[in-house]
């Protein structure tokens, strides 16, 4: 996929997307190269296990209501949050799993509030769609579309405000992007400077309208009128998600204000779990699987570069133990006790 | 070990499918993610995926299978170096997953049917409490205390609280169009820019649902906005934001992040600004539970409780009114001075009815009663202060009192929040009633430009001396 930009101010041209290949049959383990490739691979087969997971114990009916699963979109969320930096805050809207995961949230904790147990996240009063942790700078998880951009934008307005060199980073869909709070914030980031990195993760489908259909105009130039550079990149390669997100990350954290990454990736289910996602052929969903897939890419260059197979199925074994715990404690963790009911509605004031 | 495929539920209503085709034979080898099998319900066809490696052992339901209950193994997956008579007997039944959560009959779910009366200034989980329908005596507070007042207007009480919670607390900032440079479209803001900067003081564009939510994420990442509407009808774009993300959010985390926040502008009719910039909006945010809904009447309502607004740890929705910006009263100067949320203030005490009212209409409240007075009936006036949580309890002890109770508000009748007092006294003071309650609201119309017309949609001290008559079986 080509790449396209739009620019501001210094916006530099992206970095390059892979560094120089090492040797094959190197020895891999103490080679940074190959440890950073074994490091996003486990980072995206986690999220492809646990979603597969979660889709398991939808199918058993532990898991309720909407879930909505990032199998496909892998590196996006994993080539993003490997380039930032701790004091950084991530929102997003409501296919989430895998952005807490990424954030270092405990899988057990995120798989408990999928069932909708006392061990999750919010005690089982959230769901798929409604889970946070201060602690990881993970602020949601929000169900309304384009929500999760004016909460982002009001992340980095906080950033600015307490100095503390942190960069919002707020994602939304290809659906999300014509919302009109979408724009008002563009306007307001772009106008006071705010530290934001606007991620518009493009799977090309606002559940069954196609981008086509919906947008008109290339969503990175969304922000051409507010002066917010714009960049499109291929959101199937995670060493083009990093690059580019480690040069967007740079120019925000400069302090030159927002920027907008769209990410052209694809998600290989339907948009929830009831959608037999009819308005796209399976040739389609192929080529993306059987060509373009992020994890099947990095474990070729993987191989190519010198890990052995035997190396990849360790990690393999280590996240399917993590996942299997995650969904074991998921169904032992008890369902919030009925007082639960009332807690939580008001922060009790201290008189 | 062996591993049973079972037969998934696509949706939460979904019991039974069909097995519509295998696209795996036995013996072959799969891998997570990998499709295997079609299954189709009454509204779709989907794809089963293997959510584990292995080798298809054995394939239990053949397909063209009809009415497979969810649950049911389907096929059994084996694990590298396992073979066909690993398989023990499986039973195509659907296996037992406990998943449908029972609703437990405990107190804690059936206490709302029984609710009780708590006393006392100790009372602990006040929240909860009010969420269950209790009736609590509010927090306690020596109002009589604070006897150094100075006469201000409402607009400069609010003023003044803004400035002195923003000196107290630098996390505190005021945002919202006309804020800053203008000194406020109603200068309710006016000198803050020039004291606290405009890091703190923040012109916004015209863009109220971007600046509400935007202001809400800030808001969760530790600082203390308050959002200026220029009139609650704006602050209709950002409700969303309002109810949403600010006041579901603590709910939805378990308790982990809350949203202190205050949404504060004029509400209700100005005069003479026609439908669309005249609007009560009390009985839409007091619907919602997780926020607090505020509305002063006095220049010392404002202050005090614009103080405990920016000092809640919660979401305040803050509802004033553009007809008292400019009206006078004492106001105590005591920096403290911060009046509980979820306490009424009584403002004149009598025997005979019980008149509630809330914001701009307490004046008008008061004015009949003085009428009232002159006709020989002795009316109680409440001014509520808190719409949510409604003092439950005040309300009552003065209807076990009166007898009569009259509601005055300048929103509509339909789901007022007369109509909240109404079925409050109709649930617990139902037997010390010696009248039905009587409402007097707007009228159920959009509010018309016309003077003559404008006069007669919104309540006027004559309907409420009508009102308490009317109760008091005086005519």
């Amino acid at each position: 996929m080509a790449k396209s930009k739009t620019s501001k101010k210094s916006a530099k041209s992206s970095g390059k997307a892979k560094s120089a290949p090492a040797k094959a049959g190197s020895n891999s383990a103490s080679n940074p190269e190959t440890e950073e490739m074994r490091a996003l691979y486990r980072e995206m087969l986690l999220i492809r296990r646990f979603e597969e997971k979660a889709g398991q114990l939808y199918g058993m009916g532990l898991i309720g209501g909407f879930c909505h699963l990032y199998i496909g979109q892998e590196a996006v969320v994993t080539g993003i949050s490997s380039v930032q930096q701790k004091q950084d805050t991530v929102v997003t809207s409501y296919r989430d799993h895998a952005h807490m995961l990424a954030c270092g949230m405990d899988p057990k904790g995120i798989m408990a509030e999928l069932t909708g147990r006392e061990g999750g996240y919010s005690r089982g009063k959230g769901g798929s769609m409604h889970m946070f942790s201060k602690e990881e700078g993970f602020f949601g998880g929000h169900g309304i579309v384009g929500a999760s951009t004016s909460i982002g934008t009001g992340l980095g307005f906080a950033h600015k405000y307490k100095k503390d060199k942190g960069v919002a980073v707020a994602y939304c869909g290809d659906g999300a992007a014509n919302q009109g709070q979408v724009a008002e914030c563009y306007n307001m980031a772009a106008l006071w400077d705010l530290p934001i990195l606007y991620v518009i993760e493009n799977n090309q489908y606002g559940m069954g309208t196609s981008v086509q259909r919906s947008s008109a105009g290339a969503l990175y130039k969304r922000g051409e009128g507010y002066g917010i550079p714009g960049e499109q990149v291929d959101g199937m390669d995670v060493f083009t998600v990093q690059a580019a997100a480690r040069q967007a990350l740079d120019y925000v954290r400069s302090g030159n204000g927002p920027y907008i990454l769209e990410v052209m990736t694809y998600r290989y289910r339907g948009h929830s779990m009831s959608d037999p996602a009819k308005y796209r052929t399976k040739d389609e969903v192929n080529t993306f699987k059987n060509e373009r897939d992020p994890i099947a890419t990095i474990k070729a260059l993987m191989l190519d570069k010198g890990v052995s197979e035997d190396e990849i199925k360790v990690i393999d074994k280590e996240i399917k133990d993590i996942v299997n715990e995650a969904a074991e404690f998921a169904q032992s963790s008890p369902e919030p006790a009925p007082e639960e009911l009332w807690t939580d509605v008001l922060v009790e004031a201290a008189e | 070990m062996p591993t049973n495929i079972l037969m998934p539920a696509l949706s939460p209503t979904m019991t039974e499918g069909n097995l519509a085709k295998w696209l795996k034979s036995e013996g072959d080898a799969v891998e997570a993610g990998d499709v295997i099998a079609e299954i189709e319900t009454d509204k779709a066809t989907m794809e089963v995926e293997a959510v584990d490696e292995g080798i298809l052992g054995k394939i239990l339901v053949s397909e063209g299978t009809q009415g497979v209950a969810v649950n049911t193994p389907i096929a059994v997956l084996l694990e590298e170096g396992e073979s066909a008579n690993d398989i023990g007997d499986v039973e195509a039944a659907p296996a037992d997953i406990p998943c449908v959560p029972e609703v437990k009959d405990s107190e804690a779910v059936t206490q709302t049917s029984n609710p009780t009366q708590h006393a006392g200034a100790e009372v602990k989980d006040r929240n909860i409490l009010y969420a269950q329908g209790h009736i609590i005596e509010p927090p306690p507070f020596d109002e009589a205390a604070f006897t150094d007042t100075a006469e201000v207007t409402v607009r400069v009480a609010l003023r003044d609280a803004m400035a002195e919670e923003m000196r107290r607390d630098d996390t505190v900032y005021l945002m919202g169009e006309e804020v800053a440079e203008y000194n406020g479209a109603y200068k309710v803001s006016e000198g803050l820019l020039d004291e606290f900067g405009a890091k703190r003081v923040i012109d916004t564009p015209i863009t109220e649902h971007g600046f509400a939510g935007l202001a809400v994420g800030s808001a969760m990442s530790g600082l203390k906005p308050i959002v200026e509407f220029m009139t609650w009808n704006f602050g209709m774009q950002a409700i969303d934001h309002i109810i949403n993300s600010a006041g579901k959010t603590l709910y939805m985390a378990g308790g982990q992040l809350g949203c202190p926040i205050v949404f504060r502008g004029p509400n209700g009719a100005a005069a003479r600004v026609a439908a669309q910039h005249s609007q009560c909006y009390a009985s839409w945010y007091a619907h919602v539970p997780g926020l607090h809904v505020l509305a002063p009447w006095s220049a010392a309502d404002a202050k005090g409780l614009m103080k405990a607004a920016i000092r809640d740890p919660n979401p305040v929705v803050f509802l004033e009114n553009e007809l008292l910006y400019g009206q006078s009263f004492e106001c105590p100067t005591d920096e403290d001075f911060v009046i509980p949320i979820g306490r009424a203030k009584i403002e004149r005490e009598g025997a005979d009815v019980t008149i509630v009212a809330y914001s701009i209409m307490v004046g008008k409240a008061l004015e009949a009663a003085k009428e009232l007075a002159e006709q020989g009936i002795d009316a109680e006036v409440i001014n509520l202060r808190t719409i949510r949580p409604l003092d439950r309890y005040t309300i009552l002890e003065s209807v076990k009192k009166t007898n009569r109770i009259v509601s005055v508000e300048e929103s509509w009748p339909f789901a007022g929040i007369g109509a909240e007092i109404a079925a409050l006294v109709g649930e617990h003071a139902f037997d010390y009633l010696d009248a039905p309650l009587a409402r007097v609201c707007a009228k159920d119309v959009p509010l018309p430009y016309a003077a003559n017309l404008e006069a007669l949609a919104l309540p006027q001290a004559e309907h409420i001396v009508a009102a308490a008559r009317k109760v008091c079986y005086a005519d």
